[in-house]
């Protein structure tokens, strides 16, 4: 993770803390210092980790408006009957109302995607912030194609066919940008700490209109907009 | 009425004065899922959700019903665009409350990515609507009960009036099952389930907070004395004290309950008597939650 | 999905509201029912997962056109391998709330 921070903050112009399968810390982004909070090692978020989460976003908001990182790296929630009987449903709306606290008091909020992203544990934190940034070789999904043609009781074959054809069901990085939910995908080329600095301006959720223009939701925005105003 | 037994339509028609309900793009506009057609999977006019404004006991609401039937109530591109669109309206129309009924399994695999990102679109819009001071009720009792991305978008609600038979979840025990083993969630052992995720367990928590019969008079009552609750203590906007006390609690619940599987540990800590409960009624229940 | 569109004759419908009845789940079927431009026929779409069966649904529309005065309207199906008892019944359903005061 060292080479991550320093990759994109710069040496020595960081400061995280990790914990298990949690990070937590500082960081330069530009001349700004923020505020930076994460899982890493594809962690299965449980309702001990999502409190973790909960708790940092809470303690930045305590100290003031300065712009939050996310960096999510997560394999979805995790699937236990002990968190479902803790309501890990509840611990995750609690993580996207803090998130949401953190907005509405002027923290800037951007979500680095490194590694994976996945389902609920995407839904928690990253998908919530004002932009979303895939670092190179990032995986986002629901679910791999594989058991969804179990469920779904479709072949697998023609999910495979028509996921060439449509990004509106198959895993990929590449699918959510042209749906509107990543803004930028980042390449090795690119300075990242440049990136950062430019991504760090306060955005409404435009993601709906953003997949119109890309091509890959034609009917979120006109329909919402249908039902909001006419 | 069961509520359970209900279909969406049904259960707006029982919920709201009658006659009063204006549906915003009604089935004849055919909104179907072009995504569901390109599989070659049956379509619903509606897309399986159906939004609107009406009144209830003479308040003004914003509603969406979700069909949980169709697909199991799951969130497609239209489903969710509906809904969060419904929320959108809410900031201009300022209705006494927006009412959820919530009856879904979460994503809809046919668009996933769509799903999932609807749904993070009605993450935001709900907390959008709650800031405007407009609060946001959801109601589970349905076969789907309310799971996945809808049981996190549930617990953003104001108030979560459940029934015994309404499940609040995020994954459902057939996946925690096929991931971890028979061992971990036995999903066919149907009292364990509704142990685990049912309106009884919910309430006990504190996640739902009104727990009634399954009857839609019922849900129309407690949804009607709440609102009126509403109009005369009006939302206050979720401070960061707020949520450090949400956030004290839950902490309290991972200790309290740091090895628990199931929901009888939890009445035991929190019911007067926790003998016999999947038996009780709801008054029953709410009786012995009050005495202790 | 396999579908058609028949137009059948019937005697003109009295009261014309528009109208959904039904639910597509598993051996269930949804019906719109709408106003349309002509008087003494009505128009029905049906779009099924079940195919084959085009006799089948001819027989049970052709008496529901008969036995309901229905002219003026079109009923849109959408279906998910509903048995002809269940489309009788809910084709009946859809009509009476179209045509009626029921809510």
């Amino acid at each position: 993770m060292k080479e991550l921070f320093d990759r994109l903050f710069g040496k020595d112009r960081h400061d995280i803390a990790i914990e298990g399968l949690f990070l937590q810390g500082k960081a330069m982004v530009g001349k700004e210092s923020a505020t930076v909070i994460g899982t890493c090692e594809h962690a299965a978020i449980d309702a001990a980790l999502a409190l973790k989460i909960s708790g940092a976003i809470l303690n930045a908001v305590r100290e003031g408006p300065r712009p939050i990182l996310f960096i999510a790296d997560t394999q979805g929630q995790a699937l236990t009957r002990h968190d479902e009987l803790l309501g890990l449903n509840g611990y995750f709306a609690h993580i996207a109302r803090a998130v949401d606290l953190a907005r509405r008091s002027g923290h800037r909020l951007i979500t680095l995607i490194n590694g994976e992203a996945v389902s609920g544990g995407f839904l928690a934190f990253g998908m919530l912030a004002d932009k979303i940034c895939a670092l190179p070789g990032s995986e986002v999904r629901v679910m791999d194609l594989r058991a969804m043609s179990r469920v779904t009781k479709i072949e697998l074959a023609t999910l495979e066919q028509l996921a060439k054809e449509s990004p509106v069901f198959a895993p990929g990085v590449e699918n959510f940008w042209r749906m509107g939910a990543i803004h930028e995908i980042w390449s090795d080329k690119d300075s990242w700490p440049e990136r950062l600095g430019m991504a760090f301006a306060s955005l409404a959720d435009e993601r709906a209109s953003i997949g119109f223009e890309r091509g890959g939701r034609m009917l979120a925005s006109p329909i919402a907009q249908c039902v909001a105003n006419t | 009425m069961s509520y359970f037994e209900a279909s969406a339509r049904t259960r707006i028609r029982g919920l709201v004065d009658a006659g009063t309900f204006e549906e915003f793009c009604p089935p004849e506009m055919r909104q179907t899922s072009p995504h569901l057609a390109r599989l070659n999977a049956p379509l619903s006019f509606d897309d399986g959700v159906a939004v609107g404004r009406a009144r209830l006991s003479g308040h003004a609401i914003l509603i969406a019903a979700q069909e949980g039937r169709f697909n199991g109530g799951s969130v497609g591109e239209v489903h969710g665009a509906k809904i969060r669109g419904l929320l959108d309206r809410a900031l201009a129309e300022r209705p006494s409350a927006v009412l959820l009924l919530i009856d879904s399994g979460g994503v809809r695999l046919h668009e996933a990515n769509a799903g999932l990102i609807a749904i993070s679109e009605i993450m935001r819009a709900l907390l959008s609507v709650q800031a405007a001071g407009i609060p946001v009720f959801a109601l589970v009792g349905g076969s789907c009960g309310a799971f996945g991305g809808m049981g996190i978008v549930t617990r953003l609600c104001n108030e979560v009036i459940m029934s015994e038979q309404g499940r609040l979840s995020l994954s459902g025990p057939e996946v925690i099952e096929t991931v971890k083993g028979v061992e971990e969630f036995d999903s066919r052992d149907r009292a364990l389930v509704w142990r685990v995720t049912g309106g009884k367990l919910r309430r006990a928590q504190g996640d739902a907070t009104r727990l009634v019969e399954d009857s839609i008079p019922a849900f129309r009552n407690a949804a009607a004395e709440l609102m009126e609750r509403y109009r005369v203590h009006s939302l206050p906007e979720k401070s960061l004290t707020d949520l450090l006390a949400d956030q004290e609690r839950l902490a309290c619940r991972n200790m309290q309950f740091s090895n628990a599987r199931d929901g009888q540990e939890v009445w035991d800590a929190t019911l007067s008597d926790s003998t016999h409960v999947p038996e009780l009624s709801s008054e029953e229940f709410n009786q012995r939650l009050l005495e202790r | 999905m396999e579908k058609f569109t028949l137009t059948l004759k019937s005697v003109p419908a009295k009261s014309r509201r528009t109208t959904l009845c039904g639910v597509v789940s598993s051996g269930n079927l949804e019906v719109l029912v709408e106003p349309i431009g002509m008087e003494d026929a009505c128009e029905i779409e049906v779009s099924t997962s079940a195919h084959g069966f085009r006799d089948i649904w001819e027989a049970v529309l052709n008496d529901f056109a008969k036995e309901h005065e229905s002219g003026g309207l079109r009923l849109s199906i959408n279906d998910a391998g509903a048995t002809p008892a269940v489309v009788s019944l809910r084709l009946s359903q859809a009509f009476e709330i179209a045509s009626g005061d029921a809510p």
